[in-house]
């Protein structure tokens, strides 16, 4: 399985990662080589083995369905790069 | 009492109490050293204001009485943790100006235990690396040198800044995270101990995620038993953090008494590499006839999937940091990109991570992506995860077959030069976890411990794991070897 030039502009568009068209030969190489790499699984008899979901042999603990805390919205926002009137602020998204 | 900075956190607690010494006479002294030692890069925010607040705190409690053992014990804190209103980057530009609200629990246990801030500390950017070469913040130095060569080494990574400081002795302990040997990998690079616990043991809220099935945060410290006193303080469950084991944390140092007559220490022919330098072999067999010595009984196993841990990892590590750095999107903190005329929120979401995620990051989120993305779910993702069960079933094996501990190399080399690695492929850097990563896999503790130089005189590490919870076993195990080991070089000060 190679990568080429227009499977790693689709992954990079996946991933929200903007990668100038002159960088996507030497991306798709990168993943050639990870890939490359990460192919030796398919030596593995995995047959009847199941995918590992939780490294601790415990059940995730569950809470009461209460409210714990809130009423902060000046501390959410403080880091916000753009905040106005109590909101996140970002452009338009709707026409 | 001359060089306050250089001491031990047992020695400084114990002088502590008997007042022989301040918590504010220990911070000056490590704030000046941080001051002097620039060149190393290993602190990257500095809070000297709030140490003087906390240690003049410490001394208060010291002296009223009821001071818990890392009472008044300046700390480095990796970048990766929150720190309330403190600068927290995960060493990324893309969380530039990022102050958070909160405090991290594990960072919080240290502070109630009256633990001291001198600062935050380099790292790799998102504790992606095992070099701290991509840290926004440049290069973290390894104290060490190649003998008389003055070619600037790494400490290791990602915690890298942690290791420095503690083994250039700006501060008396630093916490670390490990997702693939982060800890334990700079520990050795820098000869000093580092534990990763049990998944589980230490609670991941307000810790920077990288892959959260295998982030864990530990201690970096200069002796075995600072690693037990710091890492009693850090862990205890936390109900912030689902994955946070509901255990009571022992009395860690009461463990340490150094016998290990008649513990089966597991020794994996799997972890014998080809092309493995003779020095590393020959401190595996060094480690193995030390512990021999000290009563133990050395007992051949296998580990059958051990190759296969490291393309695991390189599956399973981006796929859950690609879902883990999504939240990076320039809307919420952080870094946004400046727009052009007439961009929408696509444009802002891949400008802003294009500016302030660095390479490497870059390249771990689109793997992940891809292993992720429909029709190579199967093929990549699932197919790794059932590999980790089976490296996972490798260790129960052993374990059930009386094996108390498992005696590994910690890394395959010793620090190897800033920029040596830079025309190399991404590969050949992650082999430097190779013996590491299989223990973040099977969420085992496992430990970094020195035990000797190279002939350049840079030091090596060997590496201890343990049995699941069994992190009071593991540090004795890893006493018994510091003891016979004896090692204590430190880095000339060129800095």
């Amino acid at each position: 399985m190679s990568i080429d030039k227009e499977t790693a502009a689709k992954v990079a568009r996946l991933a929200r990662i903007r990668v100038e068209p002159d960088r996507l030969e030497t991306l798709a190489g990168e993943f050639n080589a990870v890939l490359g790499f990460i192919e030796q699984l398919g030596e593995v008899d995995v047959e009847g083995v199941e995918p590992m979901v939780s490294v601790t042999p415990m059940r995730l603990k569950r809470r009461a369905d209460e409210v714990t805390d809130g009423g902060m919205q000046d501390k959410i926002l403080s880091n916000a790069p753009d905040a106005r009137e109590g909101f996140f602020a970002v452009p338009k998204v709707v026409e | 009492m001359a060089e306050l900075n250089r001491m031990t956190i047992a020695a400084a607690r114990d002088a502590l109490r008997a007042g022989e010494v301040t918590s504010v006479e220990l911070t000056e002294a490590c704030l000046s050293a941080v001051e002097g030692a620039g060149a190393l890069n290993a602190f990257v925010h500095h809070t000297p204001q709030i140490a003087m607040e906390q240690a003049r705190a410490a001394d208060a409690r010291i002296k009223a009485g009821d001071a818990p053992a890392m009472c008044g014990i300046p700390l480095g804190i990796k970048d990766l943790f929150c720190t309330r209103g403190v600068p927290s980057q995960a060493g990324s530009r893309i969380l530039e100006g990022f102050r958070p609200e909160y405090e991290s629990t594990v960072t919080q246990n240290l502070f109630d235990a009256g633990a001291v801030m001198l600062g935050k500390l380099n790292m790799d950017e998102f504790a992606m690396g095992s070099s701290n070469e991509t840290s926004v913040y440049g290069n973290a130095v390894n104290p060490w040198r190649r003998g008389n060569d003055d070619a600037p080494l790494t400490p290791g990574g990602s915690s890298g800044g942690s290791a420095a400081a503690v083994a250039a002795d700006l501060c008396l302990g630093a916490t670390g995270t490990d997702t693939g040997g982060s800890i334990r990998q700079p520990a050795a690079f820098t000869g000093i101990t580092g534990i990763k616990p049990t998944y589980g043991r230490c609670s991941r809220w307000g810790i920077v995620a990288f892959a959260s099935s295998l982030d864990q945060a530990g201690p970096m410290t200069r002796t075995v038993r600072d690693a037990a006193i710091m890492l009693e303080a850090m862990c205890g469950h936390d109900p912030k953090d689902s994955t946070s084991a509901d255990l009571a944390v022992p009395d860690f140092e009461a463990m340490l008494t150094g016998d290990i007559r008649g513990r089966k220490i597991g020794i994996p022919r799997e972890y014998r590499m080809d092309g493995m330098p003779d020095e590393i072999e020959a401190l595996w067999a060094e480690g193995r006839r030390m512990l021999e010595d000290a009563g133990a009984q050395m007992v051949d196993i296998s580990l059958p999937h051990t190759k296969y841990a490291l393309p695991a990892y390189y599956v399973i590590a981006p796929a859950e940091a690609s879902s883990n750095l999504a939240r990076y999107d320039g809307v919420r903190y952080g870094h946004r990109a400046t727009l052009a005329q007439g961009d929408g929120i696509t444009e802002m979401y891949e400008k802003t991570r294009a500016e302030g995620f660095g390479d490497e990051v870059q390249r771990r989120v689109m793997v992940g992506t891809y292993v992720l993305s429909a029709g190579f779910y199967d093929a990549y993702y699932n197919r790794a995860r059932k590999v980790r069960t089976l490296i996972k079933r490798d260790f129960e094996e052993a374990f059930a077959a009386g094996i108390d501990a498992i005696l590994t190399p910690a890394t395959p080399s010793a620090a190897f030069g800033l920029g040596e690695m830079s025309d190399a492929d991404p590969v050949a850097m992650y082999l430097n976890d190779v013996f590491t990563v299989t223990v973040n896999l099977a969420g085992l503790p496992g430990i970094a411990v020195p035990a000797g130089l190279d002939k350049q005189g840079l030091p090596l590490g060997l590496q201890l794991i343990g049995r699941p919870w069994e992190e009071g076993d593991l540090l004795n195990g890893a006493y018994a070897l510091e003891r016979a080991a004896g090692f204590v070089a430190k880095p000339g000060k060129w800095w």
